[in-house]
């Protein structure tokens, strides 16, 4: 026995093995268990030396920091390693985007406004064309619509995959980044046989699509299908039951519904809490009510809620395309309206009409009547708005997104009050923010 | 909503709610909007929030836009939300550039302070009663607002042959 | 049981490689065999270009990125199809101080641009700088109030990858582009088919370092 009357390392005061469960002997000493320590343990005796950390520290989490999301910049104030209070600073990839669409015709704003939330490019595009077809008063042709609903439904996919991969390097799981990416690789080359980028494709034009799909890319989409439950089921299976994880996820980083919907929160931090609102369902737009999907809600609104309805979605959205793809209707890809669309190239050797009409489009573009509309899409964040004003002129007077990012950002102080700065790193990335789509 | 229930939801506004008696409707385009007065904004968004027979209980944007050259020329639109019936409402409001203030509604929807700010940062309107009434886009010692309408777009001349020349060392 | 060798194996086959060597470290070549043995596995060359073979081979990137071009640069590392591994860049760096190559992927804002310049001058020589994408090059897209036109107003680069945003094969393309350029024999460009010699802004030697540009005739 040591002089000090102390048990040595793993035996109680008589001398036996200490009985303590596994888990209990093996957890980190936190602040509560420094007060109420387990009866018979090493840490007992140690109870009343240590004292809690009674000074707060302010540090910058900078612009450029390990977490892949983006140049977002936290001003933390730490007690110990507790984060009491945080305060985001955004506006560092501030590119005055909303200003310049005031300078471009209708057609050439859209590649602008793709780049703003630049995960989810094709919802942008929709987001922007819809509340443009909706001011102009313009039908969008079925086969249009479904192609839409394909395209959309991809880039969910996608914006998923870049997600879970990401999030999976921030909290350590590092080798889903590749696994995730070789997916998302494949849908990637989707994109670029449909309309030449992989990127920021002009694919989504007022009125429809910019061009029809390629023979072979159907079968190209379900062979990617095919395989996508497979992956993902594999992915849960790397993820879903690893014990690290689900004890960095679980219980961290809830935010009551309420203060989530005061906030104006939406996505999948509200469909974790319990509360099923997804645009998709609520007020269909583009045909979505033409398919049979579920939407995933959680019960608890933490972390790994948001994780699972997450990778829910992306199984949801495969079967989306499914469908889509069965019913994939034929008809023009564009509306037919000469004013607001091009006309098909083999058109301007015969046709004056449309000779004029492309003319007027390409140099021009189409003038819209003046109104105001606010369109609301579901993106892979949350509600995606786009507010566009318009003066009567070729050029629209305002164009203005409501990014579900930027809303979202908001409900990080309440996710990360009174945690610690690794679960502070969990629920960043759980909450998926897109610092272009904040700053725009 | 439709244009019968807006015009009872103006009827109800102007019934009940002090000093909002000039609200206006305006249905188009399967959107419904009301516009009041800048003064009357902070009433009129408490009573729909809670008193109203149908509330609305979400603000999913608050946004500006600017009028310019037509006076008031600053507007700041509120788009709210009832998840319980899926239905929308803007409420929209415009103040002049001499006085753009506005009663700040981040009491009644804490989501509007980033949303309030970034109205602050690019058109000027002043929120009172604002947390934290700062620029959040652009640098804080920033002069100007850039999103109005007046304010030059920026970024530099496009060179092209003909004023290649003039143009000052652009390479360094 | 009887093992029957070939008597002679072919020369430079594995075989015959695996005998000499076998005697080689027996002791058992000859001279002039010997002679040739050695020279066959020495390579002199001078300290400079081994230091930039191993320079080259070997740039470490500082996590940068800033807006789309970012997706495809972690793309380029963490996709199985290209991978920036096999070119020694796979180790992306958090700290400046031990990264060596700045990537710049993104639009270059006006709040952003000091603390570009702040971490840039907190890398340790050499480092080098990939203006990745159209809007780090020049403005891009968006030629307004918000962005600082290229990212070489404030910064020498040396490789510009246009694109947007470039694939990532063109991203691989300008970091072997930057490799030829540190072991000594960068890529002219128009000036090869040109002929036009004598123009260059920065030569092989000082290969693109801050100090060039400070002493530029205003």
């Amino acid at each position: 026995m040591p002089e000090d009357g102390r048990p040595e390392n793993g035996r109680d005061a008589s001398g036996g093995v200490l009985t303590v469960p596994y888990r209990e002997r093996e957890e980190s000493i936190t602040l509560e268990r420094m007060e109420a320590p387990i009866e018979g343990t090493l840490y007992e005796g140690e109870a009343r030396r240590a004292e809690p950390e009674s000074e707060l520290f302010t540090i910058n989490m900078g612009p450029h920091h390990p977490a892949t999301h983006g140049v977002l910049r936290l001003l933390l104030t730490l007690e110990g390693e507790v984060v009491r209070e945080l305060m985001p600073i955004i506006g560092y990839v501030h590119t005055g985007i909303e200003k310049s669409c005031e300078d471009q015709a209708y057609w050439k704003v859209i590649p602008f406004v793709e780049r703003m939330d630049y995960l989810s490019y094709y919802f942008n595009a929709q987001a922007y064309c819809m509340a443009v077809e909706r001011l102009l008063e313009e039908e969008v042709p079925r086969r249009a619509q479904y192609l839409r609903v394909i395209h959309l439904e991809l880039n969910r996919i996608a914006s998923h995959l870049f997600w879970l991969g990401t999030s999976a390097l921030d909290l350590g799981a590092i080798s889903m980044l590749w696994y995730s990416l070789r997916d998302r690789e494949k849908i990637l080359d989707l994109f670029e046989n449909s309309s030449g980028q992989r990127l920021h494709t002009r694919y989504f034009q007022v009125g429809g699509v910019m061009e029809d799909i390629p023979p072979g890319w159907e079968a190209k989409c379900r062979e990617f299908l095919a395989d996508m439950p497979n992956r993902l089921d594999q992915y849960e299976a790397l993820l879903d039951r690893n014990e690290i994880l689900l004890q960095r996820l679980k219980g961290v980083g809830i935010v009551p519904e309420d203060t989530l919907l005061r906030l104006g929160v939406t996505g999948p931090l509200l469909r974790a809490t319990g509360n099923p609102w997804d645009l998709r369902k609520a007020a269909p737009y583009s045909s979505y009510d033409h398919f049979e999907f579920k939407v995933p809600v959680g019960t608890l609104g933490d972390n790994y809620d948001r994780f699972a309805v997450r990778m829910e979605e992306m199984r949801q959205s495969v079967r989306i395309i499914d469908q889509a793809l069965e019913g994939l209707p034929e008809g023009p890809y564009i509306t037919e309206n000469r004013k607001y669309a091009l006309p098909p190239r083999h058109e301007l050797a015969t046709s004056m009409e449309a000779l004029i009409h492309h003319f007027k489009l390409v140099t021009e573009g189409f003038r819209v009547a003046p109104g105001e509309i606010y369109y609301p899409i579901e993106s892979p964040r949350g509600e995606l708005g786009c507010f566009v004003r318009a003066d009567g002129s070729s050029k629209p007077a305002r164009v203005h997104m409501r990014d579900p990012s930027f809303s979202n950002l908001q409900a990080l102080p309440h996710m990360v009050k009174d945690t610690y700065i690794a679960d502070m790193i969990a629920s960043l990335a759980m909450l998926d923010p897109i610092i272009g789509g904040i700053d725009r | 909503m439709d244009a019968t229930g807006l015009e009872l939801l103006a009827r109800s506004v102007r019934e009940r709610v002090e000093g909002a008696d000039a609200v206006s409707t305006n249905f188009a385009r399967g959107e419904a909007t009301l516009e009041i007065a800048p003064s009357a904004l902070h009433p009129v968004m408490s009573f729909l929030k809670g008193e109203a027979d149908e509330p609305w209980e979400v603000l999913t944007s608050v946004h500006g836009c600017d009028y310019y050259p037509e006076e008031p020329r600053l507007g700041v639109h509120y788009m709210l939300l009832s998840m319980a019936r899926a239905e929308r409402l803007g409420v929209k409001t415009r103040v002049r550039s001499e006085a753009p203030t506005v009663r700040s509604v981040v009491d009644l929807f804490p989501g509007a302070n980033f949303q309030e700010r970034e109205i602050y940062d690019f058109f000027g309107v002043e929120f009172e009663g604002h947390p934290d009434p700062r620029r959040i886009h652009m640098p804080e010692d920033y002069e100007g607002h850039p999103q109005r309408r007046d304010f030059p777009i920026g970024g530099e001349p496009v060179i092209f042959t003909f004023n290649e020349p003039k143009m000052p060392r652009w390479y360094a | 049981m009887e093992i029957d060798r070939q008597k002679a194996p072919s020369p430079g086959s594995f075989r015959a490689r695996q005998l000499t060597a076998r005697q080689m470290l027996k002791g058992e070549i000859e001279d002039s065999q010997l002679q040739e043995y050695v020279e066959s596995r020495i390579l002199v060359t001078t300290l400079e270009k081994a230091q930039n073979w191993a320079r080259a081979n070997a740039p470490w990137p500082l996590t940068f990125g800033l807006a789309c071009c970012a997706i495809e640069m972690i793309s380029v590392v963490g996709s199985p199809r290209t991978d920036a591994s096999r070119f020694g860049a796979e180790v992306f760096r958090a700290s400046p101080r031990q990264a060596d190559m700045l990537i710049l992927s993104g639009r270059v804002s006006v709040k952003m641009a000091p603390v570009i310049r702040r971490i840039y001058d907190q890398m340790l020589e050499p480092k080098w700088v990939i203006s990745m994408g159209a809007c780090a090059s020049s403005a891009g897209m968006f030629n307004n109030y918000a962005l600082v036109a290229g990212a070489d107003r404030f910064l020498p680069v040396d490789v510009y990858v246009p694109g947007c945003p470039p694939r990532p094969e063109a991203l691989l393309y300008g970091i072997i582009k930057l490799q030829n350029t540190i072991q000594g024999h960068p890529d002219m460009g128009w000036r090869e088919r040109y002929q036009a010699y004598g123009t260059e802004e920065r030569d092989a030697e000082t290969q693109g370092r801050d100090a060039e540009i400070r002493e530029r005739p205003a």
